[in-house]
C-alpha cells in the first residue's frame, strides 16, 4: 500500500514537516524533525532507485487522474540517482547544522531555517521527480523563495545584497523557464514530459519552437550558473551560512538534471546539440567558465569565495561532459553530479567548522590552522585533492571520464584545457594548504580548539565516502552509465 | 629454497608489501611519545617487509605470476597487484634499503636533533607503502596511482622542516611531479586506454597494430616526459629542489625510491605496453637515446659546478637516471638488461653517498664540497665509503655499477647506436671530474680544523659501511639479478 504511493510521499512528508516546524518553535525540536525527515527522504529514494533498477521506471498518477491529463511522477534512474543526491546531502547537513548555525544564525531565526530547509527539500525533491512541465515551475518557485530567504539569513549584512541579486536573477531565470514551457504547452497542448516528447517532433521546425527552446536554454543555464550567467553564484555562496551554502551546491547539480531532462528526453540530443548548434555555445563557454572561474578562485582572499569560484568551474565541467553528446561525456556529468556534491559539501563544512572557531574565512585568518585544528584541516586537504582529481578520489573519476570523451571525439585541445584546469585547482588549493601548515599563526590572537564531534563525523562519514567512492565505483559510475544510456535511448 | 616453505600465499604476499607500511604508520603516530619503541617498529616493519618481498622470488621462480584484484576502479578497469620480476626486483630494493636508511636515519634525525621526528617517520613509512604499490602494480591506471600517492607522500618529508625556503622548493616538487604526471602521463594512460582497451603489462605489448607511427610517437613523448620522476630534461628541476628535506629522505626517496619508481615505469612502459619489437619495427625511439644521452651529459656538466654537495649529488643522480632510459630506449636485452640492473647499482652507490654527505653534515657541519678538504683524516670510514661508491657511480670494477654499464654499452653496440656508446663513455670521464677531486681533497690534504677522529654516529656509520659493501658485493656476485631479470623474458 505504502510502497505504491513511495513518489508523492518523497514530496509531500517535506512539505507537511514544514509548517509543522513553524508550529514547534523549539530549535532542537525542529531539527530533530528536520533531520528525520531527511532521513525517510533518502530512504524513500534509495527504495525508489531499487524500484527503478529492478522493474523498470515508476509512474504515479497524482490523484489517480491518469497521464497526460493529470500529473505524473515518474522515476528512472535518472533522477532516482539525482534524488538520492539530494536527500543524502540533506540529511549530511542536518547533522552537521547544529553547531554550524549556533554561531553563523541568530539564535531567534533558527526555527525559521528549519523550515525553510523543509521547504527548500520539497522543492527540489518536486522538481526532479515529476514528469510534468509546469510542476516543474511549481516546484522551482518553491526552492527557489526557501533558497532567497535562507541566503538573506546569513549574519554578514552582504549576504542581503547577495540575496536580492539572486532574487532578481533568479526570478529572470524562471520567468524565461515558465515562457518556454508556455511556448511548449502553445505547440503541443500537454503539460506531459513524456507526452510532449512526442508531440513536439513534427513541430520542431516551427518559430515557436525555437523561441521556446531559447527561453528554456538561457533560464536554465542561468538557474544552474554556467559561465557567463554565474555571477549570482559567488556573493550568494560566500555570504549565505555555510549549510546553506553547501545545500546551493544541490541546487546547481538539480538544475543540470533538469537541463538533461529537456534536451534529451522532451528535445531530443540530435535536434537540441547538432540542428541547434548547442554544442557550438556550450563546449566553449563550458572551458571559458571552467578555466576563467578557476583562475578567479586562484586571487580570492576569502576562502569560502575560492570554494563558490570553484563551484562554478565544476559546473564547466558537468557542462562540458553534456555537451560531448556522447554516451561517456555524459556518465561523467552524471557521476560528478553525484561526486562534485561530495566534495563540495566535504570542503564547505572544513571550511564552517573553521568558521565556527576562527571566526573568519579570510586565508590570512587561518594561518597555522593545520596546527590547531589537525583533523579539520586534514579533511579540508583530503577534499581539495578530490576536486584536483588525485586517483583513489571521487574527482580522479570524472576526471577520467571526461579525458576520455574529449579524446574519443579526437579534441585533444579539450582533454588537454581539462588536464590544465585540474592543475589549476591545484595551485588554489595548496595555497590553502601552504597558510594552514607553513605559517605561523599571529601570536596576539587565541588559539583556536578543534571543531566539536558533531562537526567532525559528518565531514569524515563525507571524506570517507570521496574515498570510497574513488576506489569503489559500482554504484556510482556503474549507475551513471546505465543513466546515460537512458538519456540517450531517449525514454521518459 | 628455505623462503619457500614461509609463504602462505603469493598473491596475499602481494597485499601485505602495501598494507605493512601502511599499518605501520598510525602505529607509529601513537609511539610519537616513545622514540624508541616508534624507531623498533619502522625497524620490524622494514624487515618483515623484506621477508616478504623475499617470500615471492620462490614463486616467481617457479613461473608462478599470481595477482590479485583489490577493486574494480572504473568499469573494466581494476586496482590488481601483480607479481613481476622487475617489479619484485624493485619492491626487494626498497624495502632493504628502507631497513638501513631507518639505521641511519635514527642516528642522524637524533644526531642533528630535528624536530617533529614522528611525523617524519609517518610519512616515510606512507612513502614506502606507496613505492610498494607502484613495484607490484598490475597495470598501468595501479602504477598511476601509486606514482601520484608517492608524490603526496613525499611532499610532507621534502618540506619538512617547514621554512619557507622549504615552501618554496615543495612549489617546484609538486609543481614539477604534478604537472608532468596530470598533463602528459594521465593523458598518455587514457590514450592507451581508448586505442587499446585494456591497460594490462603484457609481454610483447599491447599497442602493436592500434596505432600508426607518429600517434606511437607522441604517446612515447608523453609517457617519457609525464613520468616526471625519471627527471628527463628539461623537467628534472624538481630533484634539486628535493634537497632540501633531511638526508636520510634524501638518500631513500631521491636517489633510490621515488626517482626509481619514474624510470622503473619507464621500463615497465617500454617492455609490456609498447614492447620492443613493436619500438624496433617504428623506429619512434631514437629519439629518446638522444634526449636521455643530452641529460646525461648536461646533467654531468651542471654537476661538476655545484659546491653544494647534496646539490652536486643531486645533478649526478639526474644523469644517472638517463643510463636507465637510455637502457629501455636502445629497446633491445642488452638495454633493459643493463637498465634493471642500474636501479640496484646506482640505488647502492647513490645511497652511499647521500649518507656519507649526511654523515659530514651532522658530523663536522660541511655541507660545501670546498669545506671538504682533509675530512677523509677525521671520518676514514666514512670518506672510504664514498670512495667506493664513487667508482660503482664511474661504472668501474670492482664494484656493481661497471656490470649496467656494460651491458648499456653492449646494447648500443648491438643496435649500432654509437653515439650512445660514446656519450656513456664521456658520462664516465665527467663523472670522475666530480666525484673523485672531493675523495682526493678529503685524503691528501691536512684538515682543517686540526680536528682528530672524529666519525658519525654509529648506526650511521655501519648503515653507510652497509651499503658501501652492497656495491662490492654486486660485482661479485650479479648472478642471482640476472636470473631475476632474465625472466621478464625479454633477453
Amino acid at each position: 500500500m505504502i510502497a505504491t504511493h513511495l513518489p508523492i510521499l518523497q514530496v509531500v512528508i517535506p512539505l507537511m514537516a514544514a509548517p509543522l516546524c513553524l508550529l514547534l518553535r523549539r530549535p532542537r525540536l525542529c531539527w530533530a524533525l528536520s533531520l528525520a525527515v531527511s532521513v525517510i527522504a533518502l530512504v524513500i529514494a534509495l527504495l525508489l532507485l531499487g524500484r527503478a533498477l529492478s522493474e523498470g521506471p515508476i509512474s504515479y498518477a497524482l490523484g489517480n487522474w491518469s497521464p497526460p491529463w493529470g500529473i505524473e511522477y515518474r522515476v528512472d534512474v535518472v533522477n532516482a540517482f539525482m534524488l538520492i543526491i539530494i536527500a543524502a546531502i540533506g540529511t549530511i547537513v542536518q547533522i552537521f547544522a547544529p553547531r554550524s548555525i549556533s554561531h553563523e544564525i541568530l539564535p531567534s531565526q533558527h526555527t525559521l531555517f528549519y523550515t525553510l530547509y523543509l521547504l527548500f527539500l520539497s522543492g527540489l525533491l518536486g522538481v526532479t521527480i515529476t514528469g510534468d512541465t509546469f510542476n516543474v515551475y511549481v516546484f522551482l518557485e518553491i526552492s527557489a523563495l526557501s533558497t532567497y530567504a535562507l541566503i538573506a539569513l546569513g549574519r554578514d549584512r552582504r549576504a542581503l545584497t547577495a540575496a536580492f541579486r539572486y532574487l532578481v536573477l533568479g526570478s529572470i531565470g524562471a520567468t524565461f523557464i515558465l515562457i518556454g514551457i508556455g511556448l511548449m504547452y502553445m505547440m503541443t497542448g500537454t503539460l506531459n514530459m513524456a507526452d510532449m516528447a512526442q508531440r513536439l517532433q513534427p513541430m520542431l521546425d516551427s518559430r515557436t519552437a525555437l523561441a521556446a527552446l531559447a527561453f528554456l536554454g538561457v533560464g536554465l543555464t542561468l538557474k544552474l550558473a554556467l559561465f557567463p550567467l554565474h555571477i549570482w553564484l559567488p556573493d550568494a555562496y560566500t555570504y549565505a551560512p555555510t549549510v546553506v551554502t553547501v545545500l546551493m551546491g544541490v541546487v546547481t547539480k538539480v538544475w543540470i538534471y533538469v537541463f538533461l531532462r529537456f534536451a534529451f528526453t522532451i528535445w531530443g540530443q540530435e535536434f537540441v546539440f547538432t540542428e541547434m548548434h548547442l554544442q557550438d555555445l556550450l563546449v566553449p563557454l563550458s572551458l571559458i567558465g571552467m578555466l576563467a572561474a578557476s583562475t578567479a578562485a586562484i586571487f580570492q582572499r576569502n576562502v569560502k569565495r575560492m570554494l563558490a569560484y570553484s563551484s562554478v568551474a565544476q559546473i564547466g565541467y558537468m557542462m562540458l561532459g553534456v555537451s560531448f553528446v556522447s554516451q561517456t561525456g555524459l556518465s561523467g556529468t552524471i557521476v560528478h553530479l553525484f561526486n562534485h556534491a561530495l566534495l563540495q559539501a566535504a570542503l564547505f563544512m572544513a571550511l564552517g567548522a573553521m568558521l565556527l572557531r576562527v571566526g573568519s574565512p579570510l586565508l590570512d585568518d587561518l594561518r597555522g590552522i593545520g596546527r590547531q585544528m589537525p583533523w579539520t584541516m586534514a579533511a579540508f586537504v583530503l577534499g581539495g585533492l578530490g576536486l584536483i582529481g588525485v586517483p583513489l578520489t571521487v574527482g580522479f573519476i570524472s576526471k577520467w571520464y571526461f579525458i576520455l570523451a574529449a579524446l574519443e571525439k579526437g579534441w585533444w585541445l579539450v582533454a588537454s584545457l581539462i588536464l590544465l584546469t585540474s592543475l589549476l585547482a591545484v595551485i588554489y588549493i595548496w595555497r590553502v594548504v601552504e597558510v594552514a601548515y607553513f605559517q605561523q599563526p599571529d601570536p596576539n590572537t587565541t588559539p583556536v580548539k578543534e571543531a566539536p564531534l558533531s562537526m567532525q563525523l559528518p565531514i569524515w562519514v563525507l571524506i570517507m565516502s570521496i574515498l570510497f567512492f574513488g576506489i569503489s565505483t559500482k554504484w556510482t559510475a556503474g549507475l551513471a552509465e546505465r543513466a546515460a544510456a537512458w538519456l540517450f535511448g531517449g525514454g521518459p | 629454497m628455505a623462503v619457500r616453505g614461509w609463504a602462505v600465499n603469493p598473491s596475499v604476499s602481494l597485499l601485505v608489501a602495501i598494507l605493512l607500511p601502511l599499518f605501520a604508520a598510525p602505529l607509529i603516530a601513537l609511539l610519537g611519545r616513545r622514540p624508541n619503541l616508534r624507531e623498533a617498529v619502522t625497524l620490524t616493519t622494514g624487515g618483515l617487509l623484506f621477508l616478504n618481498a623475499l617470500a615471492l622470488v620462490g614463486p616467481l621462480l617457479d613461473g608462478q605470476r599470481p595477482a590479485l584484484v583489490l577493486a574494480e576502479i572504473l568499469p573494466g578497469l581494476s586496482l590488481v597487484f601483480e607479481l613481476e620480476p622487475l617489479g619484485l626486483l624493485f619492491a626487494l630494493l626498497a624495502s632493504g634499503l628502507w631497513i638501513i636508511t631507518s639505521l641511519y636515519a635514527i642516528g642522524y634525525m637524533r644526531g642533528h636533533h630535528e624536530r617533529n621526528q614522528t611525523r617524519f617517520y609517518v610519512f616515510f613509512a606512507l612513502a614506502i607503502s606507496a613505492v610498494q604499490g607502484v613495484a607490484l602494480a598490475g597495470n598501468l591506471l595501479t602504477l598511476f596511482i601509486f606514482y601520484e600517492l608517492l608524490t603526496f607522500t613525499t611532499y610532507p618529508l621534502v618540506t619538512h622542516h617547514r621554512t619557507p625556503e622549504a615552501q618554496r622548493r615543495g612549489r617546484i616538487y609538486l609543481g614539477m611531479l604534478l604537472g608532468t604526471s596530470f598533463f602528459f602521463l594521465l593523458l598518455a594512460i587514457v590514450l592507451t586506454w581508448q586505442l587499446t582497451g585494456t591497460l594490462d603489462f603484457r609481454s610483447g605489448g599491447i599497442l602493436t597494430g592500434k596505432a600508426d607511427g607518429l600517434l606511437l610517437g607522441v604517446l612515447l613523448a608523453l609517457y617519457a616526459f609525464g613520468i616526471g620522476k625519471a627527471a628527463l630534461m628539461p623537467f628534472h628541476r624538481w630533484l634539486p629542489a628535493a634537497m632540501v628535506a633531511p638526508t636520510p629522505v634524501s638518500a631513500l626517496l631521491h636517489a633510490v625510491a621515488v626517482v626509481k619508481a619514474g624510470v622503473f615505469a619507464i621500463l615497465k612502459v617500454v617492455v609490456y605496453v609498447f614492447g620492443l619489437d613493436l619500438l624496433n619495427e617504428t623506429d619512434i625511439n631514437t629519439w629518446l637515446i638522444y634526449v636521455a644521452g643530452g641529460t646525461m651529459i648536461i646533467a654531468s656538466l651542471v654537476a661538476l659546478t655545484q659546491d653544494n654537495l647534496k646539490a652536486r649529488l643531486a645533478y649526478s643522480t639526474i644523469g644517472q637516471l638517463s643510463y636507465i632510459v637510455m637502457g629501455a630506449a636502445l629497446a633491445n636485452g642488452w638495454g633493459v638488461l643493463g637498465g634493471g640492473l642500474h636501479i640496484v647499482a646506482h640505488a647502492l652507490a647513490k645511497i652511499t653517498l647521500f649518507f656519507c654527505a649526511g654523515a659530514i653534515m651532522v658530523t663536522l657541519h660541511k655541507t660545501e664540497v670546498s669545506q671538504m678538504r682533509g675530512i677523509g683524516r677525521q671520518m676514514p670510514l666514512t670518506m672510504g665509503a664514498f670512495f667506493i661508491a664513487s667508482v660503482s657511480i664511474i661504472g668501474l670494477p670492482p664494484t656493481g655499477g661497471a656490470w649496467s654499464k656494460w651491458f648499456l654499452i653492449l646494447g648500443g653496440l648491438e643496435t649500432g647506436h654509437y653515439v650512445a656508446v660514446g656519450i656513456l663513455v664521456l658520462s664516465s670521464l665527467l663523472s670522475i671530474g666530480y666525484l673523485i677531486p672531493i675523495v682526493i681533497n678529503a685524503f691528501f690534504f691536512p684538515a682543517q680544523d686540526n680536528g682528530g677522529l672524529k666519525e658519525a654516529p654509529t648506526l650511521s656509520v655501519i648503515a653507510l659501511t652497509l651499503t658501501a659493501l652492497g656495491c662490492l658485493v654486486l660485482f661479485l656476485y650479479p648472478g642471482p639479478l640476472l636470473t631475476l631479470l632474465r625472466l621478464m623474458g625479454v633477453f
